[in-house]
């Protein structure tokens, strides 16, 4: 059984990508189980054709507590025998959603949702917030971790906080990078930017998803590509990244990420950003109008 | 003592060297900080305080929860403590410090009651919130007699950071009661101190304010004054009370021991706080004087020499019938206190002791022992701050070990060495010095026994330090190979 996961920033269409990915490697005939940790619960939605299903924790709220549940009540299967779960987790503003992502995954183990399986792939919020998100990449858990970005700085940023979360339990736990997965958001130099950056981690980028609007219209109906348009190129696309990803097995590496000062120049070697004026930091408009 | 100051001060400075030999030298050198000899004439103990415990040793210290929740607001006797969080903290602390009370437990008073929100995995991952305002309703259905609730959070309230002041506010204006907010996470500080800070101004915040909006029926006396700080712990502050009502003053206010919310509502109506355990409540006390201009007087209600003088400090900051007051009082209960001393002193006169506890004792009971002619030998605070080691400089004697916040270690290694008569510690130090052979009396709790303070307080306090030290059980402690 592999064991991955997908990071990236929120909005960045991790769970779109990883979605798609796993819908492709599920055609490969590879028995997948899905574990979305994200409060939003949308890690699941184009298998399952569902808004959201229930979650782990919002059972378990109202059952009283997790031991309370069995596999089956949170356990829903969509496209091609795909098993897909929720953590859920609190409103937010509320609560500790950490917390939540943590015994969620303890509820699976000791339920033994992943007997069976070749496949289990975590889908992650956002950052690495605190020690909750970073679960999924602590001990016995995800082998490789595939980071979702684009060009934007933004979302480079957090692949390189990423990259720093496992570095941080690389020793401990064996936890790799298997690469990083570009979503296409048509920036400047994009695909240049998502080498330099992958170069600059020790890893390599392993795809790079073209923008297409066919993966909206699939959305729209709660669907993958795979499923909804088989035959588009997008589909392919979504079916080369998978077949990258099942021949990574193994190959992911220990990250090596950069300082922040280190990310704005390359930012700044690719014409990004300007270089910053160190006279200017600081002066309102006014003084700067005085002294030029 | 046969010793001469100087000749006690080297071979205590030999003691601090020998005790800090074991440890690592960074933690060697931390720890000398706060281990001293007082010197005569010095303006403090010359020791650090009020800093983080060394990791890896044995602290005898509390967490701002238990400064909180155990001290300050644990006491007030009408309204209800709510331990928020899981139920290991309430649990610990169920039954408070024996704070005397009077009242209907269960009906009208709730001190020995424990009551907790029972945190589980589910409310620490969707928040307590919810679970809380449930609480406070069923708090009202079921206690309908309680004056309010006060929120002692746990350290995992503080990091999922539930809005507990948002449901204090609302549930206090849907049942018209006094709901506190306190935020006195464990997690906080470096003791239980930063707990009693939290807890002086949450009484601030949500009571004084709170109070001041209300039309009050309080009708003043210009004999009004406030025992702030005295916990009555086996019934201290009765027997506080009794000599400043007998001398013609009006107790409106017990802080916190068998006190109730009307009583800190009233507060600010004193003339004069008097203040017992400073480190405690100092917070508020200054807070009154600033904004209400109450002033504060320390005092010390132990024994007969420091309970005269401070009768007479207290009465000092009143008019002349208060001043014949007490020296009515000390002239009816001094032959009394002579009694007591000539019954044990002879039993005790030259004992030594070593104490170590928290907030004002190892400074204010010197006086008592001296009453019986013992002499303390070593003394230290839990959670002392400077401004207690500066206190401290007018009870002990030149020469004194002093350790403040001491290692189970450092304490163990010190009594081996001075081989004191008595040592007067906690609960957790009770039996490891009794197994030493060295009598040993609990000076939180008084070991079950009390009260400690005033005229009657002194009577008890002489006899259980006689009964622990000529107990004959010593004489049968022999080595077996002897």
């Amino acid at each position: 059984m592999r064991q991955i996961a997908f990071y990236g920033k929120g909005g960045i269409g991790k769970s779109t990508t990883s979605q798609n990915t796993l819908a492709a490697l599920a055609e490969m005939g590879q028995k997948i189980l899905i574990v979305g940790c994200d409060p939003k619960s949308d890690s699941t939605r184009l298998i399952l054709h569902a808004k959201a299903q229930n979650t782990i924790l919002s059972l378990a709220a109202a059952a009283g507590s997790v031991e309370d549940l069995e596999l089956e009540d949170v356990l829903r299967v969509g496209y091609k025998g795909i098993k897909c779960v929720e953590s859920g987790g609190p409103e937010p503003g509320v609560g500790c959603a950490g917390r939540g992502v943590i015994t969620a995954i303890n509820f699976l183990e000791e339920n033994g949702a992943y007997e069976g399986i070749d496949y289990v792939s975590y889908d992650v919020l956002g950052d690495v917030v605190c020690g909750g998100f970073a679960m999924p990449i602590r001990e016995n858990k995800a082998q490789e971790i595939y980071i979702v970005m684009s060009g934007e700085m933004m979302a480079m940023y957090a692949a390189n906080n990423i990259s720093k979360g496992i570095l941080k339990y690389a020793n401990s736990g064996g936890v790799r990078l298997g690469g990083l997965v570009c979503n296409e958001r048509q920036t400047d130099k994009e695909l240049d930017l998502a080498e330099a950056l992958a170069k600059k981690l020790g890893t390599q980028l392993i795809y790079f998803v073209p923008r297409d609007n066919v993966v909206q219209h699939a959305e729209l109906r709660r669907m993958t590509v795979i499923e909804y348009a088989p035959d588009s190129k997008q589909a392919d696309h979504y079916r080369a990244l998978a077949q990258k990803i099942h021949e990574n097995g193994g190959k992911g590496v220990i990250p090596t990420p950069i300082t922040m000062d280190e990310l704005e120049d390359m930012l700044m070697e690719h014409g990004i950003i300007e270089p910053v004026d160190e006279s200017i930091v600081g002066k309102t408009a006014a003084e700067l109008a005085t002294t030029a | 003592m046969s010793l001469t100051a100087e000749e006690m001060k080297a071979k205590n400075r030999e003691t601090i060297d020998e005790v800090l030999k074991v440890y690592p030298e960074k933690t060697a050198k931390k720890r000398a900080k706060h281990l001293s000899v007082y010197e005569d004439g010095k303006p403090d103990c010359a020791v650090k305080s009020n800093v983080k415990s060394i990791p890896g040793v044995m602290t005898i210290r509390g967490c701002a929860y238990a400064g909180s929740k155990g001290v300050v607001w644990g006491p007030i006797k009408d309204m209800v403590h709510l331990s928020h969080g899981p139920v290991g903290c309430g649990q610990y602390s169920w039954a408070a410090r024996r704070n005397y009370y009077v009242g209907t437990t269960g009906v009208d008073t709730f001190v020995t009651m424990q009551f907790t929100s029972d945190f589980q995995e589910k409310d620490i991952v969707f928040g307590g919130d919810k679970k809380l305002a449930r609480i406070v309703d069923e708090i009202q259905e079921l206690f309908p007699l309680n004056k309010g609730v006060s929120i002692q959070s746990e350290c995992p309230i503080g990091l999922i950071g539930d809005d507990i002041e948002a449901v204090a506010k609302a549930k206090g204006k849907e049942h018209g009661k006094t709901i506190v907010p306190v935020r006195c996470e464990g997690f906080r500080g470096v003791s239980q101190s930063l707990g009693h800070h939290i807890a002086n101004d949450s009484i601030r915040d949500w009571v004084f304010d709170k109070a001041a909006t209300q039309k009050q029926a309080f009708k003043s006396t210009p004999y009004d004054v406030a025992i702030i700080g005295d916990y009555n712990i086996g019934g201290d502050a009765w027997s506080s009370r009794i000599l400043l009502e007998e001398m013609g003053l009006r107790v409106i206010a017990q802080w916190s021991g068998d006190g109730t919310l009307a009583e800190l509502e009233a507060t600010p109506k004193a003339k004069l706080n008097a203040l017992h355990c400073y480190r405690s409540m100092n917070y508020i006390s200054r807070y009154m004087e600033e904004k209400y201009g109450i002033p504060w007087v320390e005092y010390n209600f132990f024994g007969p020499t420091k309970i005269a003088a401070s009768l007479r400090e207290i009465a000092g900051r009143f008019d002349d019938k208060i001043k014949e007051g007490a020296e009515r009082v000390i002239a009816k209960y001094q032959p009394m206190a002579d009694e007591v001393v000539a019954k044990f002193r002879p039993r005790l006169a030259g004992k030594t002791v070593m104490l170590y506890v928290g907030g004002l004792r190892p400074r204010h009971v010197i006086g008592a022992y001296e009453d019986l002619g013992m002499e303390v030998v070593g003394t230290g605070y839990e959670f002392g701050h400077n401004d207690d080691y500066q206190r401290t400089t007018h009870d002990v004697r030149d020469g004194t070990l002093i350790y403040d916040d001491v290692t189970a270690y450092e304490l163990e290694k010190f009594v081996e060495k001075l081989r004191p008569d008595l040592v007067g510690s906690g609960i957790k130090e009770k039996y490891v010095f009794q197994k030493m052979g060295v009598p040993f009396r609990q000076m939180h709790s008084w070991d079950y026994s009390g009260p400690y303070h005033g005229y009657d307080g002194f009577a008890v306090f002489a006899r259980d330090m006689d009964m622990a030290i000529n107990a004959p059980v010593w004489s049968l402690a022999k080595a077996p190979w002897k």
